[in-house]
């Protein structure tokens, strides 16, 4: 098993005339690769036993996807997003020899992967408003004072700390909380809590 | 794994001080070049900060929790003033009992779906229907079995509806109700007009409010209705020109011989930063061209430097003057 294994990324040599500039990029990311990130995330956690690296894995994979889509759009995103996944994962296998080869549950399942149906495509009309608020629901009750005071009634941090009757720091570090939290449960609902302790 | 020597949470959680200090800080000049050399300095700064940014935005959405945005009639119509985050369904419903008209009866079987100014949203339906909902719209589905009924509270969504004669899909706006016989349709809602553009299929529409004027018409493809107080009429479009009234869908606004006062009404649906045309001579100059919903600076260059007008932005405002 070596290079070999490695799927060929459709798409990677449909590079339109003109490569694509940063925000065109960014808003590509938007629109095309986030909204699957709960099915990576699921692809992740099914196909790697080590839950603390799958953060470094998904950044990792992210990074691909942006290089490769500033020299052109990949044709079919989402195959190519879990081409990348699943590659990402062999290699590290193979090459890094760090992980032993049990770390991954099942090669079989990575190489099936593109054609596996996702979350995405299956659950209908994914309700964001209700997880948003399941989320903020979850959060510690000061972070989510500060979210709702900042984000629902639009409030600015000195405005937020009058209210709430802490410093501006305890705000501003309430947010960031708060901020990484909820993005993490809109995108990428997992089994394993992640962002800040 | 060379992009990551900084772990990835390490690098979310900087990004994330970013997004705060520009949203609830004391945003200026230096911090947004800082932030624009921290987003060069890795490509995995700018995954990690873009990522953010989007669900960020998205988070926006939760803005229709906010308790001010309920009319003054819910309020009065709620025995008790509801906590800012009861539940949506409630939340919905009481606004909905604001709304006149038989058809708006609330509900508590309700899914809302919106989105903020600038959003764009697709909602698939478990029947393979699916509502794309643009900028600044709310929406409610009926979350019974068996019902396949959307209203639309704000703004303008296309349907494009799986026909199923046995369970018609209804949808409701005001006191106008749209049944579909196999369709894609738009429905767009400001104050009180209401404009459904067929691109397929067929559409039945109905109206609830003066007996007197109170109508049932079948719309073909091509046809565009338009809803007022004073009643309904219907008009022929160009498919060019049904085509671009729904090139938002591809996240742009199509002008053809469009006056600059309609373009820059049609930029501030789409924008906070708001376009101010006061002189009536330059609202009725015409323009024609393909912008990104968001791109006010390309238009604003556009008048400028094109149509030598005077562009002079103020804060959230940008004038147009002569």
């Amino acid at each position: 098993m070596a290079e070999r294994t490695d799927i060929h990324l459709e798409g990677t040599d449909s590079v339109t005339e003109t490569t694509p500039t940063l925000a065109e990029v960014k808003a590509w990311f938007g629109r095309e690769i986030l909204p699957l990130e709960a099915s990576l995330m699921q692809y992740l956690e099914h196909n790697w036993r080590n839950a603390s690296d799958i953060a470094d894995l998904r950044q990792e994979i992210y990074v691909q996807i942006y290089q490769a889509a500033l020299q052109g759009f990949p044709e079919k995103p989402k195959q190519y997003l879990f081409t990348t996944a699943r590659n990402l994962l062999i290699r590290k296998v193979q090459h890094e020899r760090v992980i032993p080869i049990e770390a991954v549950a099942d090669l079989d399942a990575l190489n099936a992967a593109s054609d596996t149906p996702s979350l995405d495509r299956t659950v209908m009309a994914r309700d964001e408003l209700r997880r948003l608020q399941a989320a903020l629901d979850r959060l510690p009750p000061r972070v989510k004072e500060a979210v709702t005071l900042g984000k629902i009634e639009g409030l600015s941090r000195g405005e937020i700390a009058l209210r709430m009757g802490v410093s501006e720091g305890a705000v501003a570090q309430y947010l960031v909380r708060g901020i990484r939290a909820l993005i993490d449960i809109l995108y990428g609902e997992t089994s394993t809590p992640r962002g800040p302790q | 794994m060379n992009a990551s020597e900084k772990g990835a949470s390490a690098i979310e959680l900087e990004a994330a001080q970013w997004i705060e200090r520009r949203e609830f800080g004391d945003w200026c000049e230096t911090d947004e070049t800082e932030l624009g050399a921290w987003l060069d300095q890795s490509l995995s700064h700018r995954v990690a900060y873009d990522r953010l940014d989007f669900g960020w935005q998205k988070a926006g959405r939760l803005t229709v929790l906010r308790q001010g945005q309920l009319r003054p009639a819910a309020k009065a119509t709620a025995p008790t003033v509801r906590p800012i985050l009861s539940k949506f369904a409630v939340v919905a419903g009481v606004a909905a009992a604001a709304i006149a008209g038989w058809f708006e009866l609330s509900s508590p079987a309700q899914v809302t779906y919106a989105t903020s100014v600038g959003g764009r949203e697709i909602v698939r339906l478990v029947d393979g229907s699916q509502i794309e909902l643009n900028t600044n719209t709310a929406i409610r589905i009926s979350d019974r079995r068996n019902r396949r009924e959307v209203w639309l509270d704000r703004g303008e969504a296309y349907f494009e509806v799986t026909h199923d004669a046995a369970h018609p899909f209804i949808v409701t706006a005001g006191n106008v109700r749209l049944t579909d016989l196999g369709t894609k349709f738009s429905v767009r809602r400001n104050d009180d007009r209401l404009k459904v553009a067929v691109s397929e299929g067929g559409v039945r529409l109905e109206t609830d409010g003066d007996p007197a004027k109170d109508r049932v018409l079948d719309l073909a493809p091509g046809q565009v209705a338009l809803a007022t107080a004073s009643g309904v009429s219907i008009q022929r479009e160009e498919k060019t020109e049904l085509k671009n009234a729904l090139a938002w869908r591809s996240g742009v606004l199509v002008f053809h011989h469009t006056t600059l006062a309609d373009a820059a009404a049609e930029f501030n649906r789409y924008n906070h930063r708001q376009i101010e045309i006061t002189d009536p001579k330059i609202a009725r100059l015409e323009i024609g061209g393909t912008f990104p919903t968001t791109d006010v600076d390309g238009f604003a260059e556009v008048s400028r430097d094109v149509l030598r007008l005077r562009v002079v932005r103020d804060g959230d405002a940008i004038r147009i003057s002569r």
